[in-house]
């Protein structure tokens, strides 16, 4: 592309300084943005299955804003209703954890300033991450980051409400599936995770625990009980090699499959 | 504790794990034990979520038309199905195993 060229013709568009690769981390932002934006409407649909009103979809959707910690939270509020209240904010808050190890990530690439350092807090997730870090420049890391945020905030919260308004009016959700809905969004988000022996052999291990313990310990419980594979196995290391570390900490959004 | 109460307090705690690796160094991410933990913790999570998805009932652990919808959902994802058509094939077939039984 000569920018130089196409300035003095001055007939091109709106950005006539943005670079190619500025275009391809926005192409990929719309790509995964889009995609994951869509599933939105099963979480207002399942926030609503289980108890929610309309408005607490919206409110989690808005405030909360990271779709693993979404889908857990009302999980478990599904199963143990407001009695498994600290259960659900803690299997939410453990799944947010690896919000914060991306943040470090990011962070380099924001820059100063404080209302901006907050808003690309509110966006860091999985999608914005893993589509910023995999640009080449920084300008296109930018890019990336912003538009991935940008796009999967307003396509997330307006699929939310459009899933909570769908929600309302189905009353009855066993009989649309939307229970099974619930289950496999949870295996869509651990599927590419489970790349490496590892994470399997944790996923094989967390999935028996809760199972054992479903019968006998209150709603919620058994899936705290299971992070407790992750932390034994996690700081032996057990079957775990140095280079499985770094590319396990690689965010991978199912939109990029 | 009402729902209210239970999604503010969480949304404010997920929020603040995500501020708060803008503010804690960035040497703690080169840390492979972290980077390890982090990443092991979202999968236990999720494998326990899917379990108790799949089997959960008031009785504590019951085999019904979800088993069936999430074996399908597997199938799926291994092909590479994108995730919003695999979300709807397993409730048709968990809803379409329950109007015929």
């Amino acid at each position: 592309m000569t920018d130089g060229i196409a300035d003095g013709v001055a007939h091109r568009k709106r950005h006539p300084a943005r670079s190619p690769e500025v275009s391809a981390a926005i192409r990929s932002s719309f790509a995964v943005g889009l995609a994951v934006a869509a599933y939105g409407i099963s979480f207002g649909a399942l926030a609503v299955a289980a108890g929610l009103d309309v408005w607490q979809a919206c409110v989690l959707s808005l405030l909360m804003f990271s779709g693993g910690s979404q889908f857990a939270l009302v999980g478990v509020l599904a199963t143990g209703g407001t009695a498994a209240g600290g259960a659900a904010i803690a299997s939410a808050v453990l799944l947010g954890a690896r919000n914060s190890l991306y943040a470090l990530r990011v962070a380099p690439m924001i820059g100063p300033g404080v209302a901006k350092r907050l808003l690309a807090g509110h966006w860091t997730i999985d999608e914005s991450t893993a589509v910023s870090t995999a640009q080449p420049t920084l300008t296109s890391q930018r890019a990336g980051f912003w538009w991935t945020g940008a796009i999967i905030y307003v396509g997330w919260n307006l699929t939310t409400l459009l899933g909570a308004l769908i929600g309302d009016q189905l009353g009855d959700v066993s009989q649309y599936g939307l229970d099974a809905a619930a289950a496999a969004a949870f295996l869509g988000l651990l599927w590419p995770r489970l790349k490496q022996l590892q994470p399997i052999v944790v996923a094989v291990g967390a999935a028996v625990v809760a199972a054992v313990l479903m019968p006998v310990l209150p709603a919620g419980l058994p899936v705290l009980a299971a992070t407790l594979v992750a932390v034994a196995v996690g700081l032996t290391n057990w079957l775990g090699t140095r280079e499985s570390d770094l590319a396990e900490a690689e965010p991978d959004p199912m939109g990029e499959r | 504790m009402t729902v209210w109460h239970i999604i503010l307090i969480a949304s404010i705690a997920v929020l603040a794990l995500k501020l708060a690796g803008f503010t804690i160094p960035a040497a703690w991410a080169e840390k492979p034990t972290v980077a390890r933990l982090a990443n092991l913790l979202t999968v236990s999570l999720l494998a326990a979520l899917i379990v108790v998805q799949t089997f959960g009932s008031a009785r504590g652990f019951e085999v019904d038309a979800r088993l069936p919808a999430v074996a399908v959902a597997a199938m799926l994802f291994s092909l590479r199905v994108p995730f919003i058509v695999v979300i709807i094939a397993a409730a048709l077939v968990a809803a379409g195993i329950r109007a015929l039984t």
